[in-house]
């Protein structure tokens, strides 16, 4: 939890990644949307974008574990992610029992999630 | 807790995420609790804040010089074939509201840890939820004996005199829990979920 300044650390780095854009446009994502990679990363693709393929090729990944994987800042994977799903290179599941804003999450899920602990 | 644990992949037919939100101050216990029942060894990643407050998609925070980062973990169970939950662990006090609306927004709920010998923690949380209508409950988090700065001999508070000072409605439930013990943990999870359910039959809550 100890507030580290990027600036130090490797700005330029970050900067690259993120291409200096106003780079809103895209699917949404959430920090537990999975994502689902199509093949291999083609030569000459960002190492970012390289790291993020390799890692959901053969299963899901949540964006919160590709950033921790990566060791890259979760708004940084968004940014490549929503350039990656543009493109079509990976899809997006996104989280669909997740209660709306001010919204109790269903029964159902509540149940679904109940079950699943229990066996924990 | 096997050497390989963080290599577990999702199931592929994995396409539901769950989110459960556990908060409270530093050392409490957040990221014990997440490894007690995670199926992963708890990871930690970070995001982005700037001392502008800029939103953190903006992209121009990321290369300011005068941003910062926090970390926050967190560890997941596989519920079924398509649901899988994550556990984040997040940091109660007010300079990371920033990260608040990405770690709250479509949670199911949050688990507030506190530790009696520092409930001031947990008022900011507990405030800040219940402004922002995500449903929680409290879970006490036992440690042996008074804090290495405490008064000596003070006897650890009942969850009545925990209650009164946290000044929790009726409602909220509170519990005692372990978070280093994986049993323990299991049944907070459990408690906020049947507090979740709870919630939709408000006329049978009591
Ligand atoms: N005795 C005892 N120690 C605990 C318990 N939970 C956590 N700890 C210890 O307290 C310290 C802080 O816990 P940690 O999970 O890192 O707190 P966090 O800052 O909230 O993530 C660690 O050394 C834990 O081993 C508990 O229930 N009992
Ligand atoms: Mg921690």
């Amino acid at each position: 939890m100890n507030p580290r300044d990027v600036g130090r650390e490797d700005p330029d780095r970050l900067f690259i990644v993120t291409g200096g854009r106003a780079d809103t446009d895209g699917p949404v994502l959430d920090l537990v949307s999975l994502i689902v990679g199509g093949g291999a990363a083609p030569p000459g693709t960002p190492s970012e974008q390289a790291g993020v393929l390799a890692r959901c090729r053969d299963f899901p990944v949540s964006v919160a574990e590709l950033s921790a994987h990566l060791d890259l800042p979760v708004s940084v994977v968004k940014i490549v992610l929503r350039d990656l799903a543009r493109e079509g290179r990976v899809t997006v599941r996104p989280p669909v029992s997740a209660p709306p804003r001010d919204q109790l999450p269903d029964l159902e899920t509540l149940r679904q999630v109940l079950v699943g602990l229990h066996d924990l | 807790m096997t050497s390989d644990r963080n290599d577990v992949p999702l199931r592929s037919t994995a396409r539901d995420a769950l989110k459960i939100v556990i908060v409270g101050g530093f050392g409490v216990g957040k990221t014990t609790m997440v490894g007690a029942v995670s199926e992963i060894r708890p990871l930690s990643t970070e995001e982005i804040m700037t001392r502008a407050g800029v939103g953190i998609d903006d992209p121009s925070a990321v290369a300011d010089k005068n941003a910062t980062t926090v970390a926050f973990d967190f560890g997941r169970i596989t519920l079924n074939d398509e649901k899988v939950l994550y556990l984040f662990g997040a940091p109660g006090q007010q300079r990371f509201w920033f990260l608040w609306d990405q770690l709250f927004g479509g949670s199911l709920g949050a688990v507030v840890l506190v530790d009696t010998r520092r409930l001031a923690d947990s008022f900011y949380a507990i405030d800040r939820l219940e402004h922002h209508g995500t449903p929680f409950i409290v879970a006490v988090n036992r440690f042996p004996g008074p804090a290495p700065d405490a008064p000596p001999a003070r006897a650890a508070p009942s969850l009545a005199r925990v209650r009164a000072a946290l000044d929790l409605p009726p409602g909220v439930p509170l519990v005692e829990c372990d978070a280093r013990l994986r049993p323990s943990c299991k049944s907070v999870l459990i408690d906020l979920v049947q507090h979740l359910t709870s919630l939709h039959f408000p006329e049978t809550t009591p």
